[in-house]
């Protein structure tokens, strides 16, 4: 993602912890971010093994809510019924505290963003949504909310909070000391806290595969007190973002801006499963005709795993050929850590999308084999 | 045996005609975790700074420069199998390749080992 040039960077809460922490800190959709603490691969590693704390508050948590009616018991079906008007997943059928991965769309059914959407739990909550965007299209997300639905619901966003991701499989046993509420939450699931006066939002989910939870925290002392603590327990160490990316690879996660942007519809991304079918049935989201008749015809292209055949990484920007002629691009590729070989993501001609299809990636003008295979490279752990 | 540095944290080790080239310590410790190398084959020309191989990490590929000019003479082709030798031994079993010197004169530009020290401070 470009850097915009002339704008100073953030910093998260976080930021002077991850330089006591050793964080080698770049610029990342505007902020100054730890890009590795003692190094990918052995950040990597340790998050598949034990757990590990990410700084995620860069990006965009957000809570939206009726402006009338709040509480009521039509509440849900109509806070749902006006963000569906922006996405095309089910938000209606959410049950209270449960999340779901959609895609914000423009009106030819290019894909804005991918965001998080959650039915707030808790009494008198009917009529709230909890939606996290990413970080680097935050501003451009939250002003299609407010231009489209600004007349009946409020916008409230959340990113002065700090916003951390604990992952890994230890990571259940090193939260519970802090947030015991969180003991029963399943994947995708999420407990609203309210203690000492603090409000405090803890979601079972994250984007690396493994099981674990994203913290919405005061941005104050009592906030600053969990991360350090969760920092201090010895099965948790902090992240960086260049794990985070090998690890959302490995289980074939989408990056925003990478893997997929407005040129591209949730087909083309093979991220149909996210319009459920009473969608597909109403047809009433934005860029429906494309995307349904990409659905029912199948897109031009399509979202693919690749598996390098030799130990060349291919990185984004990658061409793919096929008999020297180009059909298709790399958008996410490196090295795996865990699967400890080379891996990528990228979009072909869908008659060449079939696991098993032999490709050549143009890796500094020379053709390197490689396989289009399934996703993920690493099966995920969650707690369903 | 004389050993130079570039700024771009190559190191050229020389014996009569014939440099040993591979990316010194520093470097190795900032790229992390190397994972691929693309050395290049004998007989190949460089001209000063050409780009000359290439060092993957897990997050990135970075370029590494012909530190003069020269023709290849050896690519290191144990590290197609064994890229980590990069981190374990910069500065010895990790060189890259051999190059033919075509101007040894060339080398006057380049840092001794304690000027190099003294810039990977400055850095």
């Amino acid at each position: 993602m470009a850097e915009p040039a002339n704008e100073p960077l953030r910093r998260t809460p976080l930021y002077d912890l991850h330089v006591a922490h050793g964080g080698k800190m770049v610029p990342f959709a505007g902020y100054e971010m730890p890009v590795q603490f003692e190094g990918v691969k052995a950040e990597h590693l340790w998050t598949r093994e034990h757990a590990g704390l990410f700084d995620v508050s860069h990006m965009g948590p957000s809570f939206l809510f009726l402006k009338d009616g709040l509480g009521e018991a039509d509440g849900h079906a109509k806070i749902s019924a006006l963000i569906e008007q922006l996405v095309p997943s089910n938000i209606a059928g959410l049950k209270p505290g449960q999340g779901r991965l959609s895609v914000l769309l423009n009106d030819d059914g290019g894909i804005l963003d991918d965001l998080i959407i959650t039915r707030m739990p808790g009494e008198g909550l009917d009529g709230m949504l909890y939606i996290v965007v990413n970080g680097a299209v935050k501003a451009q997300d939250w002003a299609l909310m407010e231009d489209k639905l600004g007349g009946e619901a409020m916008l409230q966003r959340a990113d002065d909070r700090m916003l951390v991701a604990l992952q890994g499989p230890k990571a259940e046993a090193a939260l519970l000391a802090h947030f015991p509420e969180a003991a029963d939450l399943k994947f995708m699931r999420c407990a609203y806290i309210q203690r000492d006066g603090e409000r405090y939002m803890v979601s079972r989910s994250g984007y690396t595969g493994e099981d674990g939870f994203e913290l919405l925290l005061p941005n104050n002392e009592k906030g600053m007190a969990i991360v350090e603590a969760l920092l201090a327990d010895e099965r948790v160490k902090p992240i960086g973002l260049g794990a985070r990316d090998s690890l959302r690879l490995e289980a074939g996660l989408c990056l925003y801006g990478h893997d997929m942007d407005p040129t591209r519809d949730p087909i083309e991304a093979d991220l149909g499963w996210v319009i459920q079918k009473s969608r597909r049935e109403r047809a009433d989201f934005p860029g429906a005709e494309r995307i349904l008749k990409a659905f029912a015809e199948g897109p031009a292209e399509k979202r693919v795993g690749i598996q390098p055949l030799e130990r060349a990484p291919a990185r984004e920007g990658t061409e793919i050929h096929v008999d020297g002629a180009p059909v298709g691009m790399v958008t996410s590729g490196g090295f795996g850590p865990s699967v400890e070989r080379p891996i990528a993501m990228g979009y072909v001609r869908t008659d060449l999308a079939v696991p098993g299809t032999k490709i050549d990636l143009m890796v500094r003008g020379k053709a390197r084999p490689a396989e289009v295979c399934d996703l993920p490279f690493v099966q995920p752990n969650y707690k369903r | 045996m004389s050993t130079y540095f570039t700024e771009d944290h190559e190191w050229i080790a020389v014996e009569g005609d014939v440099g040993t080239v591979g990316i010194t310590k520093y470097a190795a410790e900032q790229l992390g975790d190397v994972v691929f190398v693309e050395v290049p084959e004998a007989g190949a020309s460089f001209g000063k700074g050409d780009d000359m191989a290439v060092v993957e990490s897990v997050k990135a590929a970075s370029d590494v420069y012909a530190p003069i000019a020269g023709e290849v003479t050896e690519g290191n082709g144990d590290l197609a199998d064994a890229p980590e030798t990069v981190n374990e031994d910069p500065e010895g079993k990790g060189w890259f390749c051999k190059l033919k010197l075509s101007d040894k004169g060339e080398l006057d530009g380049l840092m001794d080992a304690d000027a190099y020290k003294t810039y990977c401070e400055g850095l």
